[in-house]
């Protein structure tokens, strides 16, 4: 058990719940065959970025974010390291 | 020109019944004929919520087999004169609520109420496809709870596809009524804020309710909220909301229970 948790140093957990949800519901309207904007941006953006590099599509994020004036899209994509220096890392 | 409301949210418990009894006596209040409509053929509670259950004698079902007609299943309220209910089946078979049939009676109710407001029961079956079928409008009840958002979202979905609105190719005016909300939890982001759940379901804002005690004392006395304690927060709340649905345009605010001393000093509880 973590002793900082006792003293409340504990992280909130509405924004898990906010993040969680945004993504599976992203999916599960594509499932409907809603149209949901993050879910066409992301395979589109997807597209464009695997024809130059190699992604791991389970860790690409793609989050819409609205503020006051401004709404944001914050693309997170992790690129695979080459499979020359994977292979050294395993060996 | 009536208007056609359903109250739906998918999940169970989230407050369906309650918000019916609720926004439906507050638009009475605001002199609005308004019938209450149950939908949920073998668990009818609205009848229990409104404080009429021994008053019921014909319910829906009678109505669309022809045993009754509307007249004699329609409950008037004793409170507020322009209310009406009108009872699920408690103990019939469900598939006797036919499509043919509920259409037949919303089409009647259509002409002799501004509001029909149809109480939807949980899930995604029959009682509940047929409750949103005819709706102009939707309230969607909902949480802040991750569970009862997915559910909800799953909800406006059908109303996009499943009604005969959407089937005409109309938009379907839905509204998101937020439900049990905790103000001093939501700020120590221990639960979903309102922006959170609007901006994850993208559907207008109608109504804040706050968890209260006045909610749960109002169904126990068979009261809707807005009757049993005018000046509690969630009655104004849902007074407010039926405001809205009149054309208001006021801003929403998050209600809060007025805290006495007792709160006021220790802190925490009263929120």
């Amino acid at each position: 058990m973590n002793p900082f948790r006792f003293f409340g140093a504990r992280a909130n957990s509405a924004p898990q719940a906010r993040e969680r949800l945004q993504l599976l519901l992203s999916h599960e309207r594509a499932l409907d065959g809603r149209s949901d904007l993050v879910v066409i941006l992301r395979e589109e953006i997807l597209k464009v970025i695997a024809k130059h590099v190699s992604i791991d599509r389970d860790k690409v994020r793609v989050r819409m974010g609205k503020h006051d004036t401004l709404s944001t899209l914050e693309v997170d994509l992790e690129i695979r390291a080459p499979t020359s220096s994977l292979t050294a890392l395993a060996s | 020109m009536a208007q056609v409301l359903v109250v739906t949210s998918g999940k169970g418990g989230v407050g369906k019944t309650t918000s019916t009894a609720a926004l439906g006596a507050a638009l009475a209040q605001e002199g609005q004929t308004v019938v209450v409509v149950d939908f949920d053929v073998g668990l009818r509670n609205l009848d229990l919520v409104l404080g009429a259950e021994r008053r019921v004698v014909y319910d829906m079902i009678n109505v669309i087999q022809g045993q009754a007609n509307l007249n004699q299943a329609l409950i008037r309220d004793k409170r507020v004169e322009t209310l009406y209910l009108l009872p699920a089946s408690q103990t019939r078979d469900k598939d006797a609520l036919t499509d043919d049939g509920v259409a037949r009676i919303i089409a009647e109710l259509r002409e002799r109420f501004d509001w029909v407001i149809c109480d939807s029961p949980a899930g995604i079956e029959r009682g509940a496809t047929l409750a949103m079928r005819h709706a102009d409008i939707a309230v969607i009840v909902t949480n802040p709870e991750v569970s009862s958002v997915r559910d909800s979202d799953r909800i406006i979905g059908m109303l996009d596809s499943k009604t005969e609105k959407a089937e005409r190719g109309e938009w379907m005016d839905k509204f998101l009524l937020l439900t049990r909300y905790d103000h001093a939890r939501a700020q120590r982001g221990d639960m979903l804020k309102t922006e959170d759940v609007l901006d994850i379901l993208s559907i207008p804002l109608l109504g804040i309710i706050p968890e209260s005690q006045d909610v749960l004392r109002a169904s126990n006395v068979g009261s809707p909220v807005t009757i049993n304690n005018p000046s509690s927060a969630p009655a104004k709340a849902y007074a407010e909301a039926a405001r809205r649905l009149l054309g208001d345009t006021m801003a929403v605010t998050v209600p809060r229970e007025k805290k006495n001393l007792f709160g006021m000093l220790f802190g925490r509880r009263a929120a």
